[in-house]
């Protein structure tokens, strides 16, 4: 018996998300008793696979083999799930963003095993067992039960914090059999350079009431001054005026952030959906009425292009810019 | 080539959601039910893929789980202009068993690629689309932004965790489809909402599928504190009040 955790790692090296996913599964495997190995796909070197004993992984299994050498949702399947069974695991994790949220459902078919996805906290209990998860896109949270043997958790970004816990993680390589790959990796565009949203602690966001693409000049420098990533409302990306990767909301990125900055935003309920999980919501809206400012907890009344250099000029005299 | 659209019947996305039975179920007073934000893009794809002639797709048909209370978003999709709809009847209790039916729909008409949105906005999980491909031990691709289909192949793209891949697969397969695939919902013309009425949507009934997880209660999300105004003529103390209270900047 075990909780197995699924990193993914990009060029061979593990995000801070991977991290979380361990921190959280060790935490969940110490609610049933045992405990919390890692399988990791691809090429990833002794060092890196070693960093997950910092996060309580006791034993980390790496799986390199040509079949998969790109995603393919059912040949990860299988090999996630052959590691499953050689361990006889009871709870599989895996992070709820676009590669986990197309294996995990193809594990819950293959190994029959409830699926709870979109978690955002530890299970309320382990028998039964009883995962809290997102709901109505934000307006309600669920508590699921997962009724079978093995179940299957998806964890939502940015949901639970690192545990750093040292353990002297024992590294074992396995073949497993993978069916042949059938989609086909033609051509790879990777966005570099930028933080990306989904993985940033504070989000600079503009609404149609930024008026011009022309105005965006301070909503970056500000979310460049914060470390943060920028982001924007679905108008304003089918206008064209920023790229469709920073549109947050319902149909756009679901993020949960620390902090986020709506300036020039409604604050429509389907934009809601995409950050009502974040911890602390800025508003800067002219309309008091706004919707916006009843889910945020700081706001300013005003004009987005008076007050936003305002803002970057206030930052930039306490970080001594 | 056929296509094969799954739809889901969710609340309108405005709807502020109230439960009742001790919170065990929605109240389903005054809701106005829609076909899911996502299933609507992909029936818009799929139809432009029809029209186009040079893709080969003949015809697009749409299935759904659900009881006879869906008729009308079914109806509604047939007014947009899918060509045949298909009722499974059964009021589905979770992913899995709604995955499982619809495998079995599958099996019986046979299609080349079945498009599924990425998400319903009612239980969030992004799971049908996958277990349905599990199920009929076929190739999908997730979080599609883009489906062409060039020379008899589909091309695809889907985002990836910071960027985007170009990717192909051999038919039949699912795609799971996010924001992109089609810039608006196609509306329903009069002449197709005239024909939809006369259009017989075919009833199958279910398999016995066990539900493998159950929802036990829905809770309201945690009310936030409220909000703290900064005058518009001193934003620089919203950046001291953020320094002090979140400790984030
Ligand atoms: C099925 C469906 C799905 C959707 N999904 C999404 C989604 O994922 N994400 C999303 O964002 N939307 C989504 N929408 C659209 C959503 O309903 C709203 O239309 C949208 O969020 C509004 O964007 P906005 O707030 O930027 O623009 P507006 O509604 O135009 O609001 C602009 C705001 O800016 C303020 N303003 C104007 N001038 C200034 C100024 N000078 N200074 C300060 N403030 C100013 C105004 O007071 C107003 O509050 C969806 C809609 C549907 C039907």
């Amino acid at each position: 018996m075990s909780v197995l955790v699924y990193t993914e790692n990009w060029d061979g090296k593990f995000k801070k998300s991977s991290f979380e996913l361990v921190s959280y599964a060790s935490k969940v495997a110490e609610m049933m008793g045992t405990s919390a190995v890692a399988v990791s796909i691809g090429n990833v070197d002794e060092a890196e696979l070693k960093q997950l004993g910092n996060y309580g992984a006791q034993k980390v299994i790496s799986v390199n083999q040509d079949n998969l050498k790109t995603l393919d949702s059912q040949a990860y399947t299988s090999a996630i799930a052959s590691v499953a069974e050689k361990i006889g695991a009871k709870v599989i994790v895996v992070a709820n963003n676009n590669s986990g949220k197309s294996i995990a459902p193809r594990l819950s078919v293959k190994l029959k095993a409830a699926l709870g996805a979109g978690v955002s906290k530890l299970p309320i209990s382990t028998s039964p067992f009883t995962v809290y998860k997102r709901a109505f896109s934000g307006g309600a949270y669920a508590d699921v039960v997962l009724k079978t043997d093995v179940k299957i958790i998806t964890l939502a970004q940015n949901s639970f914090d690192l545990i750093e816990t040292a353990n002297n993680v024992a590294i074992e390589k396995m073949d497993v059999n993978v069916d042949a790959p059938r989609t086909q990796v033609k051509e790879v565009q990777k966005q570099s350079g930028k933080l990306l949203l989904t993985d940033a602690e504070i989000v600079v966001s503009g609404g149609r009431g930024m008026k011009s693409p022309d105005n965006w000049a301070p909503i970056v420098e500000l979310a460049n001054l914060l470390g943060g990533a920028t982001a924007c409302s679905r108008p304003v990306s089918d206008e064209g005026w920023r790229p469709h990767d920073e549109h947050t909301g319902q149909t756009g990125k679901i993020i949960a952030p620390n902090l986020y900055f709506a300036v020039g935003i409604s604050g429509a309920t389907q934009h809601i959906a995409g950050v009502s999980s974040s911890k602390y919501i800025v508003a800067i809206n002219n309309d008091k009425g706004a919707p916006i400012f009843e889910v945020a907890q700081y706001g300013i009344v005003g004009d987005a292009q008076k007050v936003l250099p305002q803002l970057v000029a206030a930052v930039k005299e306490i970080k001594g810019k | 080539m056929k296509i094969l659209v799954c739809i889901s019947n969710v609340p309108d996305t405005t709807t502020k959601v109230k439960f009742v039975d001790g919170n065990t179920k929605l109240d389903v007073n005054g809701i106005q039910w829609v076909i899911n934000p996502w299933d609507e893009l992909s029936l818009t794809r799929a139809l432009e893929l029809k029209d186009d002639a040079s893709t080969g797709v003949k015809s697009v048909t749409v299935a759904h789980v659900g009881l006879a209370t869906s008729e009308p978003t079914i109806r509604k999709a047939l007014a947009i202009g899918a060509d045949e709809a298909i009722r499974v009847n059964a009021d589905p209790t979770d992913a899995y068993n709604v995955a499982a039916q619809l495998a079995e729909v599958v099996k019986k008409e046979q299609f080349d690629i079945i498009m599924c949105g990425i998400e319903s906005s009612d239980f969030n999980s992004s799971a049908v689309g996958s277990m349905l491909a599990e199920f009929l031990g076929m190739p999908s691709v997730s979080a599609v932004s883009s489906l062409k289909i060039e020379n008899g192949a589909a091309v695809i793209t889907r985002e990836i965790d910071g960027g985007k891949e170009i990717v192909t697969v051999p038919a039949p397969f699912v795609s799971i489809v996010q924001k992109g695939i089609a810039k608006e919902p196609r509306i329903a013309a009069m002449r197709g909402i005239m024909m939809a009425r006369t259009k017989v949507i075919k009833l199958y009934e279910p398999v016995a599928i066990d539900a493998l997880t159950e929802t036990a209660k829905f809770e309201m999300p945690v009310p936030r504190a409220a909000c703290k105004f900064v005058d518009a003529e001193n934003p620089k103390q919203l950046i001291e009040l953020l320094q002090a209270e979140t400790k984030l900047i």
